[in-house]
């Protein structure tokens, strides 16, 4: 749980995180706007199927990966959120789209 | 953006922005690469654009950062940011992934400033939601403005704890507790290194200020704690502990929404051993670093390193290692004849020993307990595949020799992190576990990619 703190106020952008709609500061990475939103997890892990939440926020740990934009394993923590992105879990292993 | 320079430096933090500096200023033809999308590393990540009370909360030391990005911005260095290196090997030929397309360029000579990252804390619960490193809460603030809502505890042991606690509580963030790890016998172990550590007394007071501002707020602290654990069901709710007390234990229990772990910093190694760089293991800093000479030269002819990859030293030291390394790969450039380069390294040298002085004291009290070295046999110690100690044991007794054995008896390592977050405990466990020489037990390999890549991307279309 993590809150923003006063006089940082910037301009903002929507996001879709699970399917809802999110209003959230430009600039910051996908993993602290999921954070910010109080979600409890950003994805199940392949082995155990246990939650995880983003861990070191600088691209070494891995368990921040999540589907951006319809794409898996997108570390959540080194990218950041643009206007309209769409943001997923991941459970377990990443599945290849299947053909239309 | 060019296909090739005379010098790549990786890595925007103080060892790389400094690097990358002087090397414009002598002539060289440089580029400096970086994942995030402002220079500053993690250290003085988003250092430019910090500003109001976040700067205030932060401090000077972070903001003094700032100085180096502004430099950088007026040199004639390349910038490339944004890109992840995900591929990387001898023939210096670096993969960068930008904006979901893959590029290649190489170089001449590199200087790799990977920099630190923070040393795994394997304990019961610690891949639960609601743990993460202290690290992790500091990006939040730097980068985000965030800080913890509800209740937070934060445990461990080493300075960026205790800068941490003094940082959240300029910003008025309220915290439970400080659970310490430190072991009680660690200052009697530091006090050696203390004469030496007077030298770069401002760091002292420092530390001083931030225990000062701890106590000032009337912050429950307990110290040399054993048996951390952080308990919950499906995430964090309490962080647990034992306090001594005499012969007698007093089990501790306080209920938690956030738990922030650190013990130290540890090198950085991944980018070095993509680029075949030797590692050796240092027992002071009881970890892994790449191995160099004073100038920053690596086993690898045309690669230099600069900064915490090579051994932990602090911001300050890194960007004095950063310059030293630009002058030395002016000199192998013929941009200098030796002469100059040691003129000009003489004062960098002298700065760069006053801020190394502090070392040998802070690595010995903040050496990491054992507990957390050498995890309990239930305890994960690779989050990725979820590999407990245990079952490192019992491929160190079915005869594994090292990790890269290990990994294949167990998956240890085989996940996306590629062993950063359990590489140090698994070489300690076997070597433990074998009664082998950690040297002889030696540290993953790594492979690309180095980062997650889709065949789309990999192709640039």
């Amino acid at each position: 749980m993590f809150r923003r703190i006063e006089d940082s106020g910037s301009d903002t952008v929507t996001l879709w995180i699970d399917k809802r709609e999110f209003q959230v500061p430009a600039g910051i990475s996908v993993a602290a706007a999921v954070l910010l939103c109080g979600f409890d997890k950003v994805r199940n892990t392949p082995v155990s199927g246990s939650p995880r939440l983003p861990y070191c926020m600088m691209g070494i740990c891995f368990d921040c990966l999540m589907c951006i934009d319809g794409v898996p394993n997108q570390q959540a923590c080194q990218l950041e959120v643009r206007q309209n992105m769409t943001i997923e879990y991941q459970r377990g292993a990443a599945e290849l789209p299947q053909p239309e | 953006m060019k296909q090739h320079y005379e010098l790549l430096v990786i890595g925007a933090g103080p060892a790389g922005l400094a690097a990358a500096n002087d090397a414009a200023r002598l002539g060289v033809d440089v580029a400096l690469v970086d994942e995030q999308k402002t220079p500053g590393g993690q250290i003085y990540r988003n250092v430019s654009r910090a500003r109001g009370q976040l700067s205030n909360y932060l401090g000077k030391d972070y903001m003094r950062g700032n100085q180096l990005v502004v430099e950088f911005q007026q040199s004639a260095a390349d910038y490339i940011d944004n890109a992840s290196l995900w591929y990387l090997d001898e023939r210096l030929e670096a993969g960068l992934l930008i904006e979901g397309a893959s590029r290649f360029i190489s170089c001449d000579q590199m200087i790799l400033a990977s920099g630190a990252q923070e040393r795994p804390m394997p304990l019961p619960g610690w891949h639960k939601p609601g743990v993460m490193t202290a690290g992790a809460g500091q990006i939040l603030l730097k980068s985000a403005a965030m800080v913890p809502q509800g209740k937070l505890v934060l445990a461990g042991s080493g300075p960026l704890l205790l800068l941490l606690a003094a940082q959240y509580l300029r910003a008025g963030v309220a915290i439970e507790a400080i659970v310490d790890t430190t072991p009680a016998s660690r200052l009697i172990k530091a006090l050696p290194g203390f004469p030496r550590a007077l030298g770069a007394f401002d760091y002292l007071l420092k530390g001083l200020s931030y225990m000062h501002a701890i106590r000032k707020a009337r912050i429950p602290v307990y110290k040399h704690v054993d048996d951390l654990r952080a308990e919950g069901e499906a995430r964090l709710e309490a962080v647990c502990f034992s306090v001594r007390r005499g012969k007698a234990a007093r089990e501790m229990r306080i209920e938690a929404d956030t738990l922030m772990l650190h013990q130290g910093v540890i090198p950085n190694t991944r980018l070095p051993l993509a680029a075949g760089c030797d590692l050796e293991w240092d027992r002071q800093q009881q970890s892994w670093k790449v191995s160099r000479d004073d100038w920053g030269q690596s086993s690898v002819d045309r690669v230099m390193v600069a900064g915490d990859c090579g051994g932990i030293v602090g911001a300050r030291a890194a960007e004095l290692q950063g310059r030293l390394s630009a002058l030395q790969v002016a000199c192998k450039l013929n941009k200098l004849d030796p002469d100059q380069r040691d003129r000009a390294a003489t004062s960098i040298s002298k700065f760069l020993n006053r801020h190394l002085s502090l070392r040998p004291f802070i690595d010995a009290l903040y050496a990491p307990a054992p507990a957390y070295q050498l995890p309990a046999d239930d305890t994960l110690v690779c989050r990725c595949e979820e590999i407990s100690a245990g079952e490192i044991r019992e491929a160190a007794r079915l005869g594994c020799v090292g990790p890269n054995q290990a990994k294949a008896f167990t998956r240890c390592g085989m996940g996306p992190c590629q062993g950063c977050l359990c590489g140090t405990t698994v070489s300690t466990l076997i070597a433990d576990e074998t009664g082998a020489a950690i040297e002889d037990v030696g540290y993953f390999r790594v492979r690309p990619p180095l980062k997650p890549i889709t065949l789309g991307e990999l192709s640039g279309s």
